[in-house]
């Protein structure tokens, strides 16, 4: 604090206060709608503070699911999403890990051809070539499986920069001790490079666990199944399958429990999720 | 880039880019190179044959007044999106920068969107704008306005950019306080000392300080708002009414997957693959933040 303008103070918190109140705001709304019954749902005005019946919709969402009798099991949608996204964000680490590894300490011909062509794929996201992209995941028999969700999102071009920077600031005495030691490659990788990066390991986990928590597009795509729907698709399925009526209560239940994961994974390790935003800049 | 120390060649440092570069190779270079190839046929309308047509799909596309209106309203949106995304974190950040006590608490309250899955945040947007029970459509019908997002096309954009926008803003708070933070101390105060109240060592120090960053985030956001989108807009308006809120992206998923135009979606994936280059190169070469090659 540079001087003392007490007048300036209290600005600065009721605007904090008033943008924390509109960004809370759709949460706490969600919250109330999830805790109140069908017949409230449908009476104007819409209540803005909770009622008495959060555990029967939960229950109801989590074995009985929403729209009909065959309607998917909201704990079923749950576990695909966490499949998917452990899928995701541990295949991305490990794939990105290894050829950080390669480019950094191996000389080997095409090396910088290897590193432009994943640095290609920063420039191609998924949404721009989705129809070629799946008919490649048809053709190679990978449609309604869990290796079809996560398999062709696991490039990643700025994790494996991110360990790139990494293993450069590893000063090379550690190679030249290693080796003095007798270590091989994979000894060095493992003894030394995986220990040294844990922290950037895992500020790259929480960003990426809820970059595959939220993927929508993708699994929308190539799941018919409603053995495979996530959670996240699974919402949109009760928006559209009750367009007339929806049941607002339920869905709102499944919107919570569907944020949940990634809001729990962001506040429990804000400092990594602070640190793994700054550093992979995405 | 390659360490000073490092191992000789063998056939290890292949296995361990293999498993990144087939998944490059087969899921993105491949189906990009098929969208480039298939944006050169036109296919029957059963599928059976396709002819070579060299460039008549793109030229379809830019005679077309759908394409081009939603060129400008991608245009209009991820602007929108980019500068109220911005303009609030940026808002919040100085003034997070202006307090002592509570730094940590409004930060863990700000963030939290972020995790929030865009077509989730559209399910929570368009709950609170429902027309018939919507909680601020119906405050804003007391005050005598008729909300309908659902026929009004204006509403309806302005809708998703709302949605779009709380997603995005803890993104940029993050970036902007980190920024403001990174000024040094002394600077502020001997513009303090020199008599420059708040706001105007805020425009004449601090923000033009913050450009590089400025800069950084425009360019993600711009991003964001073209391709991350998807989910909002999916949740929110279909597109509609009237393609009123059809962006880009997602004029290339409906033309693809639910008009089945091939090689017209293919052309529009082209061109989409070409913004996203453009806007690569621009923040590899313009932007200092980032890493050197």
């Amino acid at each position: 604090m540079i001087e003392n303008r007490p007048f300036v103070t209290v600005l600065a918190h009721l605007t904090l206060i008033l943008g924390v109140a509109i960004v809370a705001f759709p949460i706490w709304i969600t919250f109330v709608a999830s805790t109140h019954e069908a017949a409230r749902m449908t009476q104007v005005p819409l209540p803005l503070w909770p009622g008495d019946q959060f555990f029967t919709n939960l229950k109801t969402v989590l074995f009985d699911g929403v729209g009909g009798s065959n309607a998917t099991p909201v704990w079923l949608m749950m576990t695909n999403s966490l499949i998917m996204a452990m899928m995701i964000s541990i295949g991305k680490i490990i794939i990105s890990l290894m050829s950080a590894f390669a480019i950094v300490y191996f000389r080997f011909p095409f090396r910088m051809g290897f590193f432009w062509m994943i640095f290609m794929t920063l420039m191609l996201p998924v949404e721009v070539r989705i129809l070629p992209t799946f008919e490649v995941v048809a053709n190679l028999h990978m449609l309604n499986s869990y290796w079809g969700m996560s398999v062709p999102l696991i490039a990643s071009a700025t994790a494996t920069f991110m360990f790139r920077q990494v293993f450069l600031t590893i000063p090379d005495e550690m190679l030249e001790a290693a080796r003095v030691d007798g270590a091989g490659p994979m000894r060095f990788f493992w003894d030394i490079l995986i220990p040294l990066s844990r922290t950037n390991i895992a500020a790259l986990f929480v960003i990426l666990f809820i970059y595959g928590w939220n993927q929508y597009l993708w699994p929308l795509l190539i799941t018919t199944d409603s053995g495979y729907f996530t959670v996240v698709m699974g919402i949109k399925q009760m928006l559209e399958s009750a367009e007339q009526s929806p049941d607002w209560h339920l869905i709102m239940m499944t919107a919570l429990l569907a944020m949940l994961p990634p809001i729990i994974v962001v506040l429990s390790m804000q400092k990594m999720f602070v640190k793994g935003l700054t550093e992979t800049e995405k | 880039m390659l360490k000073r120390v490092h191992f000789g060649p063998s056939l290890l440092p292949f296995l361990l880019v293999a498993p990144q570069i087939a998944v490059t190779l087969i899921f993105f270079m491949w189906p990009a190179g098929q969208a480039l190839y298939q944006s050169f046929l036109i296919e029957d309308a059963f599928g059976f044959s396709s002819e070579f047509v060299w460039f008549e799909n793109f030229q379809v596309l830019f005679e077309d007044k759908y394409y081009l209106a939603s060129f400008q309203r991608t245009a209009i949106f991820s602007l929108s999106v980019a500068g109220m995304a911005m303009g609030l974190a940026l808002l919040m950040a100085a003034m997070v920068d202006r307090i002592i006590k509570g730094v940590m608490a409004y930060q863990t309250m700000l963030i939290w969107p972020y995790a929030v899955a865009p077509v989730v945040a559209g399910a929570l947007w368009v709950f609170m704008f429902d027309p018939t029970l919507g909680i601020f459509a119906y405050a804003l019908n007391t005050v005598g306005y008729d909300w309908n997002h659902k026929l009004n096309g204006d509403e309806a954009m302005l809708l998703v950019v709302f949605a779009a926008t709380w997603k995005q803003i803890a993104y940029n708070f993050l970036f902007f306080v980190a920024a403001i933070q990174s000024i040094p101390k002394s600077l502020i105060e001997a513009a303090a000392i020199d008599g420059a109240g708040p706001l105007r060592r805020f425009w004449t120090i601090i923000f033009p300080l913050i450009t590089p960053t400025t800069f950084f985030l425009l360019v993600v956001n711009i991003v964001y708002a073209f391709f991350d989108t998807f989910g909002i807009i999916h949740a929110i308006t279909q597109g509609g009414p009237a393609k009123a809120t059809e962006i880009l992206v997602y004029k290339v998923y409906n033309d693809g997957f639910i008009g089945l135009d091939l090689g017209g979606s293919a052309a529009q994936s082209v061109i989409l693959m070409g913004i996203v280059i453009v806007i690569t190169v621009i923040q590899f070469r313009y932007i200092e933040r980032k890493v050197e090659y």
